[in-house]
């Protein structure tokens, strides 16, 4: 990726971002507002964000690998659950990640 | 009568205020966070600090940089990134008869239209505080989010080798935790699990950030049909 495909990314999406923003205030109000719209409002997130979480874990260019980024995750997940903050989060998945690398 | 009016206004606008600021702080460290990966990923600190000034909602500048970091095409990523933002137009709609702005207004209010500006004033009960939340969160959310950018964006730089600080695993960890508060949404844990499956499963078969896409679509269609949602969805039993 050179830097000015970079930029076109960056661009198009800052503009696609900020078009969806204002097209919310702007359109009348019934216009989209129906509960079906809402429910796939409120599924898009979920599925994006999951199937993003384990692309970024278990891919491996083309192929599937289970490898220190996994145990990352698995930190991630309990710390989550044991209701750490999102910069405890992170950094623990790290932190976890890169100490199995450097044992192997 | 007027004066107790006053006061009960000015108590209300302080704790507004205050809860605003609390929001913008925290908000800071997913934006630290942001900065470093943004960078480790292979864009410029320039690029970096033009998407949290320009794009200014976190999940689809994650997405962005996700796709991207996993060799992507920048039409993926940027696909992702816009699906990820459409729910901000669900919040302007939420948003708008609240506001009531027009004109230059309301092409500064889109902006600042994300999840925290929405959820702080959807919380309150009268149209003024409303107001007043949404307009605070989002403009403190707004300096916090590009400070803490940039501060990550610059620290990423004096760091080191992405792989070796496990900063490929951190991309991981932040998808999670930005997926966690919505999995208790009515059908999110099918949803969420369908995504997975069809996302890895597709993996070897189409170029990078595609089965992301897909996966986001199909995962949804199966969340549509799953009972209790279609049910919320028709409008029937809650």
């Amino acid at each position: 990726m050179t830097p000015g495909t970079a930029w076109v990314a960056v661009l198009a999406t800052s503009a696609g971002c900020y078009l969806l923003k204002l097209a919310g205030l702007s359109v009348p109000e019934r216009a989209l507002d129906s509960p079906r719209v809402r429910a796939v409002g409120a599924l898009i997130p979920v599925a994006l964000l999951a199937a993003l979480a384990a692309v970024q874990t278990f891919a491996s260019g083309r192929g599937l690998a289970v490898d220190a980024r996994a145990a990352g995750l698995a930190f991630a997940f309990v710390a989550l659950l044991a209701r750490l903050p999102f910069l405890v989060v992170v950094v623990g998945a790290a932190a976890v990640a890169a100490a199995l690398r450097s044992l192997a | 009568m007027t004066d107790r009016a006053d006061e009960d206004w000015a108590t209300a606008r302080r704790q507004v205020l205050r809860d605003a600021a609390g929001v913008g702080v925290a908000v800071g460290t997913y934006g630290v966070s942001f900065g470093v990966l943004s960078t480790s990923t292979g864009l410029s600190v320039a690029q970096t600090a033009a998407l949290s000034v320009l794009t200014f909602t976190g999940g689809s500048q994650f997405a962005l940089l996700g796709v991207l970091g996993s060799g992507g095409t920048p039409v993926s990523g940027t696909l992702a990134a816009l699906l990820l933002g459409s729910r901000n137009a669900l919040y302007g709609l939420r948003m708008a008869p609240t506001l009531d702005v027009r004109g230059a207004r309301r092409a500064l209010a889109a902006h600042l239209v994300i999840d925290e500006s929405t959820a702080m004033a959807v919380s309150r009960d009268d149209p003024r505080s409303a107001r007043l939340a949404f307009w605070a969160t989002g403009l403190a959310v707004f300096a916090c989010w590009n400070v803490a950018t940039l501060v990550g964006a610059l620290g990423a730089e004096a760091l080191g080798d992405p792989a070796t600080l496990g900063l490929d695993a951190a991309v991981g960890a932040a998808f999670l935790a930005l997926l966690w508060p919505r999995l208790r949404d009515r059908g999110a844990p099918v949803v969420a699990l369908v995504a997975v499956a069809v996302a890895l499963a597709l993996t070897p078969l189409l170029s990078p950030g595609v089965p992301v896409l897909v996966a986001g679509l199909v995962a949804v269609t199966v969340g549509l049909s799953w009972p209790s949602v279609r049910l919320a969805a028709e409008g029937g039993a809650p």
